[in-house]
């Protein structure tokens, strides 16, 4: 099954740097239930990067970090 | 001890669904939403909750500067005071421009310049027994910072008699001292000092003098105290007195217990209205509500 396939909310951050990239992220799973996954976009390698070690210092579980193009990133992670 | 229990703290934490920033709130706040204790439910909580700060003095400049940084939605100020030249040493939401200026507005000004998502609220008013109540109302958290007896009692009394989290604080030349008081969850300042002293047995700091900064270090654990209190996170001087003595740079907690037999807030109060001090005592009034 794909990551796309099984996300519950998707955030598109293109044309956001850190670390609002990562604020956004986790304002978004905030609100969901735990075990819900959120997709997010982002188009930087900084927060390709970022995203996903600040949301698994947060406790979250990081399903993948998938570069979809020459500049945008897919980040699926799991809320704890 | 975590952060105390109070119908109005129950209140401030009610669930949160909708995070529904705006991107400058976003941005202001976003040192706080990355804070595992804090997150966007955090910063909603602060921004929904409304502190009383009494004094708009030394103490209160401190307190109410980072709260509005906070982002508090509602901050009152107290203080029927105009700024003096005195006041400059150490009272830093006023400039040398507002000299002679009432210190709410000068305050008010001052703070939604910082912050103006917030609405801020001038109580150009000494508190007494007969407006201290209605006041606190709307308030659901307080933070005293007066430099007079009279009115730190009242404050305690107040918030206990409606059940008011309240952050206490004065300073003194170079020390500092700090209480939270949950009313009923853990001891009041009268747990501490059952009764005022007489008048003139301390000096003011009009006589004695304060290093201005003692105003800045101990407002800022007092703001620190009060969003604690807002968020529900860490544990409060609730039950310890923090001393602070700056030229040694220590400090030092002292546990603080519950006076079973408290005038105010034990299970059988001797005192069950509010007393104006300066009336009962007939202590000279201080000359200005926000000397600290």
């Amino acid at each position: 099954m794909s990551t796309e396939a099984i996300a519950d909310k998707e955030l598109n951050l293109q044309g956001e740097v850190c670390p609002y990239t990562f604020v956004k992220s986790k304002l978004a799973l905030e609100i969901m239930q735990p075990g819900q996954v959120l997709r997010v976009i982002v188009d930087n390698d900084e927060s390709a990067a970022n995203v996903p070690r600040s949301m698994q210092n947060e406790g979250h579980n990081i399903l993948g970090v998938t570069k979809l193009n020459n500049k945008d990133w897919q980040i699926v992670v799991q809320k704890s | 001890m975590a952060a105390g229990t109070s119908a109005k703290l129950a209140n401030l934490r009610a669930p949160i669904t909708e995070l529904n920033f705006s991107e400058e709130e976003i941005r202001r706040y976003s040192r706080h939403i990355v804070l595992p204790e804090v997150g966007g439910i955090g910063q909603k909580q602060i921004n929904r909750a409304s502190v009383l700060v009494v004094g708009a003095g030394g103490l209160g400049s401190p307190v109410a500067f980072y709260l509005a940084a906070a982002g508090v939605g509602t901050i009152g100020i107290v203080d029927n005071d105009v700024v003096d030249i005195s006041n400059l040493q150490r009272q830093i939401l006023h400039t040398t421009a507002d000299v002679g200026r009432k210190k709410v507005q000068s305050a008010r000004e001052t703070l939604l310049a910082l912050n103006p998502n917030l609405t801020i609220v001038p109580h150009d008013v000494r508190l007494n027994a007969g407006n201290i109540v209605d006041i606190l109302r709307d308030y659901d958290v307080v933070a005293e910072g007066s430099d007079n007896f009279p009115t730190k009692f009242l404050v305690n009394d107040a918030c206990v008699m409606t059940d008011t989290p309240l952050s206490m604080a004065g300073i003194f030349r170079f020390s500092g001292q700090i209480l939270t008081v949950v009313p009923h969850a853990g001891p009041c300042y009268r747990c501490l000092i059952p009764q005022p002293p007489p008048a003139g047995a301390i000096p003011s700091c009009q006589e004695a003098g304060v290093l201005g900064a003692m105003a800045g270090a101990v407002g800022v654990i007092q703001a620190t105290e009060v969003l604690k209190l807002i968020l529900g996170k860490g544990q409060v001087l609730q039950g310890r007195l923090l001393l602070f003595e700056a030229l040694q740079m220590r400090f030092e907690p002292i546990e603080v217990k519950r006076n079973p037999e408290c005038p105010v807030c034990s299970e059988t109060p001797s005192i069950t209205e509010l007393i104006d001090y300066d009336i009962a005592c007939e202590m000279q009034p201080p000359t200005e509500s926000s000397e600290y």
